[in-house]
């Protein structure tokens, strides 16, 4: 955490991957949330927007607001996600296990326009762990609000050794 | 008169041996099709080779993810030569494919040219309207067709991307053919949690997986042939 100004810098970083999902970023800087997300102490609020064509509003924080930034792609979301204090992101998997691995506070955003939405099945099962939050664009408000960071589960990242055991053994591979 | 006769007693002769070449033809297949699929899914025993030639079929964005996470912790000597497939639309897979394969050489004794890169044409693109789709899916099988006769493929490992299954119909013909045997692990992907993806049903319900793999508990309960592994992630 850099000191700003004496301030402690805590960042609320978006993420919509690589298309576009301008219901999430509209929400994200609707008075509601900025006003919510300045209650809970977080100074940054920096959007990577994707293909999308709504672009926000940019401050600079100077009254004493959340400061507001946004950009399209990087190839180094990895460290945005590493630098913030929590993370809004949009259903795809690369995303959400990327943030929980880094072990940062999320919060799931679903897009109700995408066709054949199973990706909420993820969101929702991560959920149910405890591992995340979960939200609709119009729900991220109140999803907010009742937000305790300190109620989350610390995700424990799984691997492929049970799969190679198993295509090890009917391969005829000996066990090591 | 028994000229005529007599040629139509050769006509029907020689129409019946046809039948017959047919009709025996499609027994032998129907028998080996049966065979294949009891075979399908049988382990092989032990010692039964030193190493595999292995495609892996790569798709985009979480797919690839899942797959590396696999290939990171399955022994590289027991899958080799290894050959990587992605659609041609998907330029970041292969590039990811790549760092792993060079991460690899890195740390040595991993035999040059160990690996290759390919990529597939798809069948039809997210919009496409489905009347040029026929024609593209006709291109998409050939070139599938093609990528397969060169690669001859033992394992197969797939975990998705809807590329993957023109190759795995075509290593089924092989194996009814006996051109090639080859195995399938399918890895269903950790974004499907209640239901399969078209990909996965197909492979279960056709029985072309040798080994089904799930990553959530609630779908080893609704396709108890799966195994459920945990999460890849």
């Amino acid at each position: 955490m850099e000191e700003n100004g004496g301030i402690a810098k805590r960042v609320v970083f978006v993420t919509v991957g690589t298309t576009s999902f301008d219901a999430l970023v509209e929400a994200v800087v609707s008075e509601d949330v900025k006003n919510e997300l300045q209650k809970r102490g977080y100074t940054h609020l920096l959007i990577q927007m994707g293909r999308g064509i709504y672009s926000p509003t940019k401050c600079d924080g100077a009254d004493g607001s959340l400061v507001v930034d946004y950009f399209t792609f990087s190839s180094s979301i990895a460290d945005y996600i590493r630098s913030a204090s929590l993370v809004i992101s949009h259903a795809g998997s690369g995303s959400i296990f990327e943030t929980l691995k880094l072990g940062k506070p999320l919060i799931v955003v679903v897009n109700e326009d995408l066709m054949d939405n199973h990706q909420c099945e993820l969101a929702e099962a991560l959920e149910e762990r405890k591992h995340l939050y979960c939200a609709r664009p119009h729900t991220l408000h109140q999803a907010l609000a009742k937000m305790e960071v300190e109620s989350l589960v610390r995700y424990t990242p799984g691997d492929g050794t049970p799969v190679a055991r198993i295509i090890d053994r009917f391969l005829g591979f000996p066990d090591e | 008169m028994e000229e005529t006769h007599c040629c139509i007693y050769s006509k029907m002769a020689s129409k019946c041996s046809i039948d017959l070449f047919v009709i025996s033809l499609t027994v032998v297949l129907m028998v080996r099709v049966l065979y294949v699929m009891y075979r399908c899914g049988k382990p092989f025993p032990k010692g039964a080779s030193e190493s595999f030639s292995t495609l892996i079929v790569l798709g985009s964005g979480g797919h690839t993810a899942e797959m590396l996470s696999l290939l990171s912790v399955l022994r590289k000597d027991r899958f080799t030569p290894r050959f990587y497939i992605a659609a041609a639309t998907d330029n970041m897979s292969l590039q990811k494919a790549r760092t792993f394969e060079d991460s690899l050489a890195d740390k040595a004794a991993v035999k040059e040219a160990s690996s290759q890169f390919a990529q597939i044409y798809r069948s039809r693109e997210v919009g496409q309207s489905y009347v040029t789709s026929v024609w593209t899916t006709v291109v998409a099988i050939a070139h599938a067709l093609w990528l397969m006769i060169r690669i001859r493929p033992q394992v197969i490992l797939c975990n998705g991307p809807g590329t993957c299954i023109p190759l795995c119909g075509i290593a089924f013909l092989f194996k009814v053919l006996g051109i090639r045997w080859s195995s399938i692990f399918y890895v269903e992907s950790v974004a499907r949690v209640k239901k399969l993806s078209l990909s996965g049903l197909l492979l279960y319900k056709l029985r072309m997986a040798d080994q089904f793999f799930v990553q959530w508990p609630q779908l080893q309960k609704k396709y108890p042939r799966a195994h459920y592994v945990g999460c890849l992630m």
